[in-house]
């Protein structure tokens, strides 16, 4: 609140209005205790003009599509685009997988994302891990021929396409090979590299593959050069605020990390001497939506707004296309509970509701047996149904930013944005975001934060419906699941000997050994030299060796 | 095995008082997944609760979880799974039997669809704990299976 909001009259009738209020809520509520919200920020029972005055109109909030962007990013939002409906897809075998893409091809979609077997997170090959785990968590993707059995029929050209494909970025690879095959130019691949923020993966889930953390540092930077060089429609960066969050980070938290990993990675980028206004039109965020309401649509608010002025002030762009902070948010998968489990649909909508009014550019809603299995295909069908509902039924779209003004939305939207730079300010004095995870500072806070969730779980302050309250004894259904079958798996293995066995390996040796020469050469580009090696036959697995073995071996930081 | 129902309220410090040496439990994940949110918080669970924690991290092989459980004596090995590496545990199950260790208690928690629970419960693991359980069910759960193995052990 500023000193000149304070000192405004809002006139006696005002102010005798509000204290027969007040005595009024004493008198009912003599014994309250103080409410926080996720991020520890204390709610009031209400909030007036003097917690928010349009006065701080233009400086705070102003026009949709113009800085500070807190109304949102476009001039239209959601009237004139709605937002992207991207549901994660990943299946067995890349036969699979292209079955299951090419269905959703015919019903129209422009988009198509990708996620890769464990395997291939951890970056192996499916030949080098247990076979009773492989293609259980996405598709088993090795090779260029593999990506061309995924996108037979699809119209890669024509199409957004997500990766989810951290550092070293062997899918994209792949699939700048099969567009080569097919003739189509580069400059027609549009999509993400989702996951490229090796700075969440290290601290939160450590689902990278496993290089170390300056190695990954040099390979994404060579790969944010290479996108701006040769990708003109690739996102080359999605900054994940959603793994921090999901890993037990406050909304606030997860909002700071977040803003200073983007910082720490166009800094490195400027480093490099690449132009801030190429590059940083081109970043993208990845949120968690929980279901703490309006806590999250005050994240995404106040994000916007940070991340305009740090884009402009402290990076120095002046695209206002860089200061544009666009984001995909998915509904939080830890907030949906195993007992009652159809509940889940009501928490996801809340969630989703709450991104949609926080002004996302695209969603992902999770299906509700998520807890307890690998989605199934009716329950995903239902996810995306409640993204449909609210856009065409709930209008919800209708109006941008509705929220906007309201005396609690816009006062909390100034809290969290005070503790969300309170958090970056820690990360900033501690060196920056690559420092700070090195030394273990940010994973410990993740910790205290879940460990602090857990115990307003325990303690009743946190209600979990059919958790900690309002529980009863009916037993979890059992939800049918279908593992991919071993003979596939088997035959698979066996496709990728036979891939193998034919290939030019003299090629594959000579393509390893020049990624290897650019691990050593810091005039080279590393990413380059690994696209032509997944041109030639080079494997995923063979490909992430040869990065451990030149830029070191990652292992995260271990501490419970 | 699976006698011990979980209680809500015994008294842990009592539960594990009349024990020669503090419970021994081993926290890890194996096969590939590293989402690690779940076993950072039960490790503390258990710490706190008195018991002796050996915390691997993610990743671990499934010799490496056979050898540490061999060398530091341990009474239990917890496994959490976020995304299907629950799979593997049969596999250690095997492991710990040709290493001699039968009379480890195995327990996993986290995201174990049903037909899998009868299958990790056929394999020989003591209890499976799902998203939601509390701090309690978890902590009096492995304090009473540890206790029983003691006595089995005569110690």
């Amino acid at each position: 609140m500023s000193e000149d909001r304070k000192n405004t009259t809002l006139g006696n009738d005002f102010e005798a209005a509000r204290d027969t209020w007040q005595d009024a809520y004493a008198k009912h509520l003599p014994n309250e205790k103080p409410r926080r919200n996720r991020s520890g920020i204390e709610v009031k029972p209400l909030y007036t003009p003097e917690d928010w005055s349009p006065d701080d109109y233009m400086p705070d909030l102003g026009f949709p599509g113009a800085a500070p962007f807190t109304r949102g990013i476009y001039p239209t939002m959601h009237r004139g685009r709605s937002w992207t409906q991207r549901q994660l897809i990943g299946l067995a075998t890349p036969e699979d997988y292209n079955a299951r893409m090419r269905r959703i091809v015919d019903t129209g979609a422009t988009a198509l994302s990708m996620i890769p077997c464990n395997s291939v997170y951890r970056g192996y090959d499916i030949d080098e891990v247990d076979i009773e785990v492989l293609g259980t968590c996405g598709t088993t993707i090795n090779t260029i021929e593999d990506m061309e059995t995924c996108l037979e029929g699809v119209p890669i050209g024509d199409m957004s396409v997500a990766l989810n494909d951290p550092s070293p970025f062997t899918l994209l690879a792949f699939l700048l090979g099969v567009a080569n095959r097919r003739d189509i130019p580069w400059s027609r691949i549009s999509g993400t590299s989702n996951q490229s923020d090796y700075i969440s993966h290290y601290v939160a889930n450590h689902m990278f593959f496993r290089l170390a953390l300056g190695g990954a540092r040099r390979v994404f930077v060579d790969h944010v050069q290479f996108a701006n060089e040769r990708l003109p429609m690739w996102n080359p960066v999605s900054v994940v605020g959603q793994h921090m969050q999901q890993s037990g980070a406050t909304p606030a938290e997860a909002m700071a990390f977040t803003l200073a990993s983007a910082i720490q990675y166009a800094e490195d980028c400027q480093a490099r001497g690449l132009d801030v206004d190429t590059f940083l039109p081109r970043f993208t965020f990845f949120f968690d939506i929980s279901i703490s309401f309006f806590e999250e649509i005050a994240k995404f608010r106040a994000g916007r707004r940070i991340w305009a002025r740090l884009a402009k002030e402290r990076l120095g762009a002046t695209d206002p296309r860089a200061w544009r902070f666009k984001f995909h948010a998915q509904t939080s998968g830890v907030d949906l509970t195993r007992q009652q489990p159809l509940n889940n649909i009501a928490r996801t909508t809340a969630q989703a509701i709450a991104g949609i009014l926080g002004g996302l550019q695209s969603m992902h809603t999770d299906a509700y047996d998520e807890v307890l299995s690998t989605p199934t295909e009716a329950a995903a069908k239902i996810a995306i149904q409640t993204q449909n509902i609210l856009r065409e039924e709930a209008g919800l779209t209708d109006v941008i930013d509705p929220l906007g003004g309201s005396y609690y939305v816009e006062a909390l939207t100034d809290q969290m944005e005070e503790k969300i730079l309170a958090a970056f300010d820690e990360i900033d004095a501690a060196g920056g975001m690559f420092a700070a995870v090195s030394s273990g500072l940010v994973q410990d806070k993740l910790g205290e934060s879940s460990l602090d969730f857990q115990r307003r779980v325990e303690s009743g302050e946190q209600t979990i419906v059919g958790v900690n309250a309002y529980t009863d004894n009916e037993p979890v259904p059992v939800t049918p699941l279908e593992r991919p079958e071993r003979e596939a798996m088997e035959a698979q293995i066996a496709k990728l000997k036979t891939f193998k066995a034919e290939r030019s390996n003299a090629d594959v040796e000579k393509a390893l050994a020049a990624m290897a020469r650019a691990c050593s050469d810091e005039g080279l580009n590393v990413f380059e030299a690994l696209v032509a090696a997944a041109e030639v036959g080079a494997t995923h697995g063979e490909m992430c060796a040869c990065l451990r073995d030149e830029l070191g071996f990652g292992q995260p930081l271990i501490a419970a | 095995m699976n006698t011990v129902e979980a209680s809500q309220s015994s008294d842990i410090p009592t539960a594990v008082a009349g024990l020669s040496r503090p419970p021994k439990v081993m926290v890890t994940k194996i096969g590939l997944d590293g989402h690690d949110r779940g076993s950072r918080l039960v490790a503390s669970f258990l710490r706190d609760a008195g018991m002796e924690v050996i915390y691997t991290g993610p990743w671990q092989q499934v010799e490496t979880v056979v050898n540490q459980a061999a060398q530091e004596d341990v009474d239990c090995v917890g496994v959490s799974s976020l995304a299907t590496d629950h799979l593997l545990v049969p596999k250690l199950m095997r492991a710990l039997a040709d290493a001699g260790l039968d009379d480890v208690i195995v327990i996993v928690g986290g995201i174990v669809p049903d037909d899998e629970e009868q299958m990790l419960k056929e394999a020989g693991v003591a209890q499976v704990f799902h998203p939601g359980c509390s701090r309690a069910d978890i902590v009096d759960g492995i304090a009473e299976l540890i206790v029983e193995r003691r006595k089995k052990l005569g110690e």
